[in-house]
């Protein structure tokens, strides 16, 4: 079981998904049994979930998938003409 | 081996996802545009070459980030990395948490305390080596060896990047908060929070 500053340090990369099944299971571990940790994990969890969702509301814009598939259609006939 | 007839079907729609993605790079939609169709046909010439079964969404972002690497960034304004504001360890989370929050409730989630334009332009605001590798991670949710082989750099270079970066982008949150008047500013500097 980890300790405080070592779950804080590695909070990063444990939300990254990126330590291994030890240290993963020893940070769970003391999150189980710390709530000024397990505060500090939801808070970093919700952040990430913040900056991703966030990050993604962006309108399409209308004419991009015509004109991409208008791009391929410049190799289906070989002409040296798009579309 | 796959085959072409298939592309379109299979890679149209990621279209959304790499458009937000190229908007996030570059910053400027006409561009984030090019770079998308840029981006399909490379991914159309190349198809022949992807191996099926393989994750194609990490492929594409691959040519994604490779296509702005080599013809987009030279228009960009460089920033030096020694821009890059630097702040203590789990600063946002201080501050939220501290006794400093002026008009926010228990009820209040950080969902609600940054907009989504806040939120862009503190990923974007970043200095181009520290915001490819947080784009990948936070918002496209790679692993530090997808963004290793994506930007070519060690995985050593990427959670070094990714942790220098999301602090700066904590801090520039923190800063349209502070703006909005959502924070107070703490009474003490915030070396010593």
């Amino acid at each position: 079981m980890s300790d405080c500053s070592e779950t804080l340090r590695e909070l990063e990369t444990f939300l990254d998904n990126e330590l291994d099944a030890s240290q993963r299971e020893a940070i769970r571990e003391h999150l189980g049994g710390c709530m000024d940790c397990l505060q500090a994990f939801d808070f970093h969890a919700e952040l990430r979930l913040v900056i991703s969702q966030k990050c993604q509301q962006d309108e399409f814009p209308p004419g991009l998938l015509s004109k991409i598939e208008l791009c391929f259609g410049e190799d289906f006939d070989g002409d040296g003409r798009i579309g | 081996m796959a085959n072409r007839s298939d592309f379109a079907q299979q890679a149209m729609p990621y279209a959304p996802q790499l458009y937000s993605a190229a908007l996030r790079m570059t910053r400027n939609p006409s561009d984030a545009e090019d770079l998308v169709q840029d981006t399909y046909v490379r991914a159309y010439r190349g198809f022949a070459t992807f191996n099926e079964g393989t994750n194609l969404r990490a492929w594409l972002f691959r040519i994604l980030t490779n296509t702005y690497i080599n013809t987009y960034r030279a228009k960009q304004r460089r920033v030096q990395e020694s821009d890059l504001a630097d702040v203590e360890d789990l600063y946002l989370y201080k501050r939220i948490s501290g006794m400093d929050v002026a008009s926010r409730s228990a009820e209040d989630t950080l969902f609600e305390l940054f907009t989504s334009d806040e939120v862009k332009r503190a990923l974007e605001d970043l200095p181009e080596s520290f915001r490819l590798p947080v784009l990948l991670a936070d918002v496209e949710q790679f692993s530090y060896k997808e963004i290793a082989e994506m930007l070519d750099i060690p995985i050593g270079t990427v959670m070094s990047r990714l942790h220098r970066g999301r602090k700066a982008m904590q801090k520039a949150l923190i800063e349209f908060a502070t703006e909005r008047g959502l924070l107070t500013r703490p009474e003490h500097t915030a070396t010593d929070v």
